[in-house]
Order: C-alpha cells, then structure tokens, then sequence
C-alpha cells in the first residue's frame, strides 16, 4: 500500500510526551523533523516528504522552544480519549503514521512480532488539534448551572435540538416499537434469530420511505437497492472497498469531513485527493478545479475510481444545485469513474434553498445510474447516531451484491432495527418532525451567525447541515496554517471552546473554523460569543 | 458487463469470500423446499445452521418480567436521549461490566476479565476480520488446525489480505492438535514464502464439538512463544459446553503458565453472543486482549462495526440480572446436552458413529462407511443423496477443509425436538435401504454440471445470500 511504503520510510523516533503537538498531527513534536512547509501537508499526513533542507529544520527548533514556552498541560495519552456521547470516532485529522513497533508495545519490545502497520499507525494519532480538543472537553464539558465555566464544545455534529420528539414519540408508541411482536405472545425468535446482514427487507422499506420523505423526493426510492450498516462510518467503507484498490484514489472536494482521511483511507489503502474550493466561490466545486486535479492524480500514475462529494456539505453547508449535479454526472461519465454521493445531512436544511438528491436527477434523466451510489442514515436527520444505521444507496448490481456480502462485517442490529420501523413508517410523525427540526435549525443557525456578525466575524451562507463556517482570519496574528491553530489553541484554552479548525478539514485558504451550532441551547449562546469576544479583543489588540 | 467490472475492485468482483458451491446448493435447496412441520413435511430440514433455538423462552420470561428495560427506562426515567446519542467506541461502560462478568461466569469464575481490555464488535465475524487487520499485514499467514469454520476463509481473508496454513489433524488423533502437525504447518508455510503472524484455534471446536486438551493448550503456548507468534482464541461456543472434559479458556491457561508474561501480550479471545444467548441477531462480539496496542487500534476499528447502544443498553441490563445468567447457563447446558444425546442416539440406530464431543450446537458425524469411494467425489454423492433424498441439509466437511472425506457436521440445536427425531427417522430409512444397493448410482435429480473438486471455493458469486454456516 502507499501508504506503507512512506512509513517504512519514515525514521524510527523516540515519543516526545512534553511537546504540545498543536502542529502536528502525527504523533510527536520529535517527528515534527518531519514537519516541512507548507505544514498543510503535514496535517494530510504527505509529510514522509523530507525535502532536506536547514529552514524547515530551524523552523522546527524555533517553534519547538516557542511550543515549550507556552506550553499548557499536556493532554492525555492518545489511546485513552473516552468521551460519553460523542462523535470523536468520526472526526480523526490527519493521517496516522506509523512507528516502529518496539515502542507500541506497553511491555518492552522483546518480541519481534507485534501489531501490524495498520494496528500501529492508528495508534499514534492521537495528538491532533482535534483529539486534543475533545479531551479538553472530556474532562470539563460545560454545563449551564453544573460546570459554568467549563469547555463548550462545538465541535461535534450532534443534534440535540429535536430529540425530545423521538423520544415522545416512543413514549407514546412503545407497544407498536417494541422488540417483541407476534400477537399476544412474546417472541424473540423473530429478532433474535440470524437475519439477512444487509437489514431486514422491512427495515429497508421503511428507509425508502423515510429517505422519500426527508429528502423531499419527487419519486420514492426502491428498498431493494438499499443496503444497511452499522451506520454511515460503515457503508462509506464498504463502498470503498467496492469501488476502489489498493493505491486508488477518490478526488474530495475540500474542505472536507476530517473522518473521511480514516474512515475511507485507512484499512482500504485508498487516497483521498483534495480539489480545493475557494471563498471567492463560497466555497462551491468548481468542475475546471475537478478537471485539474484529474489531470494531476493521472500524471502521478495513481488511478481515481470516483468522486466523493457530501450534499449537504461538510463543514461549509452548501447545497450544490442542479447544473453541479448535471455536470458532475458528466464528468464522470467522461472520465468513466463513480459519484459518491454522501446525503447524511439531507434532512437537516434550513436554508431556503430546496435541497436536490442524485436520485432525483437520475430518476428524471437518462444519465447512465450504475456509477451513482448514494449515502444516507439515521446519525444526523434523525439525531440517532447511537442506533447505527447506515444505507448505502446503489444503482449498480455488482455494488449492492458486494456491498450486501460486506455487510457482515459491519451488520445492523436486528432488535434496534425492530424498534426503528414503525416509527420511520409513521409518515405523519417524520413530516412534523421536519418541519418542526427545520426551524429550530433555522432559529439557531440565525442567532449564531448573529451573534458572530456582532463580533465582526462573518460565516460562510450555508443552507444545510449543523455547522457555521466561520472566517476568523482577521483574528489571526499570521497568516498561515500555524497561525490558525494558535487562534484555535488560544479558544480551546483562554475561551475554552472546542471548534474544528478549517486545516483539519483540509481547507487551503487559513483562518476558517468549523463551528457546531445544534449541541446548544439559546441561553448558551450568548456565553460563546462573550468569551469569543474576548478572545476576539485580545487578538485584535496584539495586531 | 465486462466493462461494469472494470469499474468495480478486485474485492468486489472476485469470489474470495470463499463460497462453497456445492454448499450453496444445499442451502438453495433448503430454501426452495423448506420443511414445516405442518404445511411441508416433505421438505429439507436444515441441519448445517449452527444456531441455538432451545432456550428463547428463558429470554422471552425475562423480557416479560423487565419492560422497564424494553421500555428504555431505567428507574422509570428515559433513558433514550443517552442511547440515542451513544456512539462512543469504548463502548457502554456497564454493558463491557456486564459482559466480563458474564464472561468470568462461563469459566466458573475461574478468570477475572477487566472491561478495559475488551472492544465490542457488531459480531463475532466484525472481531475476527478486525484482529486479522490488528495483527497481519496483506500477504502474512495464520495457521488453523482442520477441519475449521468455513467462514473463516471469508472473514480472516477476504479485505485483509492475510493468508491461511492449515494444521493437519487426523481422525486418528481424534482431531487433536498435534506438535508435528503444528511444526509442519509452520514449514509448510515457510516454503510458501508466507510469514506466520499467529495461531487461530476455535475453543470449543468448530465443527467437531470438543473442547481443547489442557496439553493442546499448553502446547500451543509453548508453541507460539518458541516462534514469537499470537494466539487466537475463538471461544464462541464457551457456553456451550454441556458435559466433562470442563471448558479450559486459554485465559485460564495462560494463568497457570510460568513466565507468562513473554507471551500474554500475544493471546487473544474473540467472544459473542450469538452462541451462548442465542442471540446471533443481536449482532454483539467481543475482543479481549492484554496487548495494550492492539485493544487500542481495535477500539478505533470498531466504528466501523459499533454495536447498537440499544442492543448494549438491552443485554447490559439482561447479564447484570445474576439469578438470570446463573439458571441461564444450567438450563442451556441442560437442554444442549439432551439434544446432543438425543442426535447421537439416532444416529447409532442408524449405525453411524460420531466423534465424542461434549460442546456447541453440532455433531461431527462419521459416514465415512457409507461412502461408495473414499473420496471427495463420493463425499459429494453421499451429500447430494442426503441432501435429495432423506431431505436433510448437512455440512460436507470438505467445505470444513477436512483431509479426509467422510465426515460431516449435523447441527441439533436449531430444530425442535419433533423435527430431530423426523430427521432422524429419515436417515435411519435411508441407511436400511442403502444396504440393500451397494453400487454408487448417480444422482437422480442432481446437477451434474458442478464442479466436484475439494477445493471449491472458486465460483462465481450469486446475488443469494449464503447464510453464516457457524
């Protein structure tokens, strides 16, 4: 895999505990010899690339003395990030590097055979921004009356706005959703039993129809195309595995979804190319840019199998419309790849804009459907990311037949998915359910956004998702990826609030952070955008 | 089409998930012609799926007896919002509680299991793939002793990459682990030019039924300590031991082993509850592993298969309840252990022979005498007649990997009792009357198109699911 044939190359390096590894996003400031400019392609993990020159080196040395002097507590060591109710698992940046194996194992190296490279690469990511942030909050997550001035944490995508529905909902209904059925006697064989690893077909229609709705579709989607998994994580993975191998690679949009660099990179050996998009186009892909990046990946001899893009987006939030899908199809068929079209957050509109699935694309024209594959689930729309479901929705025969043997590896619970169905089929309930999550979306975007206009920082328009995009640049002292993560250090310590910076997601322009807005509640805001505010005024006053 | 696989993986489009043909041919039969007890008493009975129907009504009581639980409430407070926003994977602190104990309680208590070392996985299939991928590299090798899960060659191999050595074991050692076959095997795959990562043996066996010999245990320490290697412990069927020799975890032997430390770092226990709780629906499995490494990397693999928080939430409360898990466990030896006579008998009446076992959900069943040559073919022509004829789905232990024809794998535990003792009649007629025709005929009705070679795992994949055929 390539990605072994760089760490192989890599030199083997003792940890550095006491290095606050802001920068980097591999394992250690020791390894940050391997930290070259621009650092953007360290947080991508290209940084095996040691281009051998004294700057980068003396860089190195002056950020590590400047590193130490400001250095806080260290945060717990990278294995042990437990965090209640999170979605740390999906949000990993960077790409794991892998060590030596003599300094994995916890017990001194006497043996020669350990873990593998996979085992050990993944080990050792957990310094980035991210998981730092996350420990920070772990242990001192903000609560209204409990823990006033503990860390508030924006960066996960979590809807808590709607759930109290739900859970209403099951209240009210328990004896329809109750994992026992067959009339007046109790039976547990019907769950209990081996079922089909892809979902049960029931299970299945009720999705179809929940998509249909959610989605706003003008036709319904077929159940027999549907594939379930323990939840998108999964079945972005399984399509990997279908689509692409070993030494593939799939073109992403950037900013993208930090998950996206483990879940789809790591046990498949697929790269990820970033087609960067730019502010002066909010943010929107641009096919010339696509075009470009093709061109490139090709003359590097490595082969792509699709595109991915995430409709709504993550972390912008764009819609992409008609004329993109209608292009992007063209693209595809021109260079014969696949789209993968990853809807996760379809249900989650706020904005004015309608929001248009590939399926209704395909279902009105003649494009060629066997290269389309559709992601969905039931983590964001519904806020249940805790039940694991995941779909994975393909025109293709050959997919749906692969996809449905790998889902034994990562199968559907059968009595979660006896307590899901009737509730999905309950139309009244998912179309009140909607409405009413759309405008408690809508509210709390609106007093986000407002509430940063206030401190003169602008987000980017965003129509969908739980995210603002925010542009801090003008706080940042440099501008560059550095400078961004010192912004994002100083909220993480002096205002104690976890956000996402825009380098995690791969954004190529500095000063963009990714701001979770559905974790809170109105009273919280005004409490980020003080201490925001303050930040903001202690920055300013340094420029 | 040619071109449509062009665009696809090599994954997607190869059949290195290792479905058997003729395998599957049993399991569409069945599905054409499913027995019923009322509508379709013709049919095929299935006697290759190893599932444990016979103690459901202990859960439905207890169910019936929790709706708080059903309900999701736990001291009559909701507890939906927490399970709906659960998606940690280090998984629900006191589901892993329940489960160690749970754990701890199938070996008598003679092992203590810590939380923290285990990962939940959706199944014990999800726990196997990721070791695989926690511990091999693409192109490296296990080694198994035979015959073994058929599974495995899907589960261990297929995305991973890895390779497996088999480790001969003969019927005349009762299938036993010997150390010539494990130094062969070793050798074997030496000249293969594959690296051996690890030892995988399955505790209690699957298919043959028996538990694994304190001396095959310490053996395979020695073993894997001498080459610096792992140890995988599948100890699926742990529950399911339901009479002496007493169920030995390789935990437990590990305990009793000097210098343990060199090697504890390199044994590993995958668990489940689809065996034991008769849950395989559930979806739940379990890595346990002292290796700090690995438990971390497979923490984080996990995601990719994270166990409902409603199915954690479910059977956390089910294992902690300590009256329930104690009858439990009696009760379903009691009723295995029955079964199991009961199929054994039958079988004698029969005339036919099975390896002693006293654990999991089957037989290993001896027809190595009604075979016409003693060969894969003829064991292909006993399985369709069986198949055909006496209407019975069973498991040829070619598809197992075993060496020497003859043997099949019946299982007992997924029928009712009426239905076992059907099958039984019907194999009971069809061993009188073939006594009577000694010359192997063909098939009447059988496809004579397949491929009847031993190994036949070479075929083009179907649309049809062939269900798991632990």
């Amino acid at each position: 895999m390539t990605q072994n044939r760089f760490n192989l190359q890599d030199s083997e390096r003792e940890e550095d505990d006491s290095s606050n590894s802001v920068s980097s996003s591999n394992n250690s400031g020791a390894a940050g010899m391997r930290i070259i400019v621009p650092l953007q392609g360290v947080v991508q993990g290209r940084g095996g690339l040691v281009l051998g020159s004294v700057i980068p080196c003396a860089l190195f040395y002056f950020l590590q003395l400047y590193l130490k002097r400001n250095r806080s507590p260290s945060p717990s060591p990278p294995p042990s990030s437990p965090s209640p109710s999170s979605t740390q698992l999906s949000e990993l940046s960077g790409i794991p590097r892998s060590l030596s194996r003599s300094h994995l194992s916890p017990r001194g190296s006497t043996g020669p055979t350990y873990v593998s490279n996979r085992a050990s690469s993944i080990t050792k990511s957990g310094d980035s921004p991210y998981y730092v942030g996350l420990n920070k909050v772990d242990g001192d997550q903000y609560d209204a009356l409990e823990n006033p001035d503990g860390v508030i944490q924006l960066g996960l995508a979590e809807n808590k706005l709607s759930l109290d529905l739900v859970r209403d909902w099951f209240a009210d209904h328990l004896k329809d959703s109750l994992i026992i059925e067959s009339g007046s006697d109790l039976s547990i064989s019907g769950i209990a039993t081996y079922q089909p690893f892809d979902g049960l077909m029931e299970m299945k229609m009720a999705m179809a129809g929940f998509m249909s709705q959610v989605m706003q579709a003008p036709s319904s989607f077929n159940p027999s195309q549907i594939v379930l998994t323990s939840g998108a994580t999964a079945a972005i993975e399984i399509l990997t595995f279908c689509l692409a191998d070993p030494g593939n690679a799939f073109l992403v949009p950037s900013p993208y979804y930090p998950g996206f660099d483990r879940d789809i990179k790591w046990r498949t050996g697929v790269e990820l190319v970033p087609v960067p998009c730019r502010s002066t186009d909010n943010f929107n892909l641009s096919i010339a840019a696509l075009d470009r990046a093709y061109s490139q990946t090709k003359k590097r001899g490595i082969k792509v199998r699709a595109v991915l893009i995430t409709n709504p987006s993550n972390p912008v939030g764009n819609l992409l419309n008609r004329d993109t899908l209608y292009s992007l199809l063209d693209f595809a068929r021109e260079k014969n790849i696949h789209i993968i079209s990853d809807e996760i957050f379809a249900g989650s509109v706020h904005g004015s804009e309608k929001f248009v699935s590939m399926a209704e694309i395909l279902d009105s024209e003649g494009f060629d459907r066997s290269r389309v594959h559709i992601i969905h689930g039931l983590s964001k729309d519904l806020s249940l990311p805790g039940f694991r479901v995941g779909v994975i929705y393909s025109y293709n025969e050959i997919v749906q037949a692969a996809a449905t043997k790998l889902a034994r590896f990562s199968p559907i619970s059968a009595p979660t998915q006896r307590l899901l169905i009737s509730m999905l089929s309950d139309e009244k309930f998912i179309k009140k359910y909607i409405e009413i999550n759309k405008d408690r979306l809508r509210k709390m975007y609106a007093a986000f956004v407002n509430g940063l206009e206030e401190l003169d920082i602008k987000c980017m328009k965003s129509s969908g998702g739980f995210y603002c995009w925010a542009d801090m640049s003008k706080l940042i002292r440099s501008y560059s990826e550095k400078g961004e993560l010192d912004l994002w250090n100083k909220l993480l310590k002096e205002a104690k609030i976890n956000v996402t910076p825009g380098s995690s997601c791969h954004c190529i322009e500095p000063g963009w952070f990714r701001c979770c807005f559905t974790t809170l509640t109105e009273n919280d805001i005004p409490v980020v955008m003080e201490r925001i505010r303050k930040v903001s005024e202690s920055c300013k006053s340094r420029h | 089409m040619k071109q449509q696989h062009q665009m696809l993986s090599k994954k997607a489009t190869c059949n290195s998930h290792g479905q058997d043909s003729s395998y599957f041919l049993g399991w569409q039969e069945y599905e054409k012609n499913p027995y019923d007890e009322s509508t379709n008493p013709n049919g095929i009975i299935q006697m290759g799926l190893a599932e444990n129907q016979l103690s459901f009504d202990l859960i439905e009581s207890w169910l019936a007896h929790n709706p708080d639980t059903v309900g999701l409430k736990r001291d009559d407070v909701s507890v939906f919002r927490e399970l709906a926003l659960f998606q940690d994977y280090h998984g629900m602190p006191c589901f892993k509680n329940a489960l160690a104990k749970f754990m701890s309680e199938i070996r008598g208590n003679k092992v203590r299991f810590d939380p923290k070392n285990l990962v939940l996985t959706a199944g014990a299939t999800s726990a196997n793939e990721t070791l695989m991928f926690c511990l091999a590299e693409p192109g490296e090798a296990f080694l198994l002793p035979i015959p073994y899960y058929p599974g495995f060659d899907r589960d261990l191999k297929w995305r991973t990459g890895v390779e497996i050595v088999p480790i001969h074991c003969s019927s005349s050692k009762g299938f036993q682990i010997t150390e010539t076959a494990l130094e062969e095997a070793y050798r074997c795959a030496q000249k293969r030019k594959l690296k051996v990562k690890g030892v995988l043996i399955t505790n209690p066996s699957n298919p043959l039924g028996t538990t694994t010999s304190r001396t095959e245990l310490d053996l395979l320490l020695r073993f894997i300590s001498a080459k610096g290697i792992h140890l995988i412990s599948d100890e699926i069927y742990s529950g399911t031991v339901f009479t002496s020799p007493s169920f030995i975890s390789i935990a437990e032997a590990l305990m009793e082993l000097k210098d343990s430390e060199k090697v504890r770092d390199r044994v590993h226990i995958v668990y489940s509850l689809s065996k034991d709780l008769g849950l395989p629906g559930f979806r739940v499995g379990a890595i346990y592993s002292d290796n700090g490494a690995v438990v971390a990397a497979a923490t984080k693999m996990s995601s990719f298969g994270l166990v409902s928080s409603h199915t954690q939430y479910l059977l956390s409360e089910l294992l902690s309840d300590k009256k329930f898990t104690s009858n439990y466990i009696a009760e379903n030896r009691k009723r295995l252990q029955e079964r199991h006579n009961m199929l054994v008998t039958g079988l004698r009446n029969a005339g036919i022979g099975t390896l002693t076992s006293n654990a999991g959900l089957f037989c290993w069943v001896d027809m190595r005498h009604l075979l016409c040559s003693k060969t894969f073919e003829g064991e292909m022509k006993l399985w369709k007649k069986i198949l055909f004829e006496v209407g019975l789905n069973i498991s040829p232990g070619s598809s197992c990997h075993c060496t020497e024809p003859g043997w099949f794998r019946m299982c007992f535990a997924n029928m009712t009792q009426e239905t076992l003792t059907l099958s039984m009649q019907r194999l009971r007629a069809f061993v009188d009357s073939a006594d009577q025709t000694p010359t192997c005929r063909n098939l009447i009705g059988g496809s004579k198109k397949l491929s009847l070679s031993s190994r036949v795992f070479r075929l083009l994949s179907s649309n049809r699911e062939v269900e798991p055929e632990r």
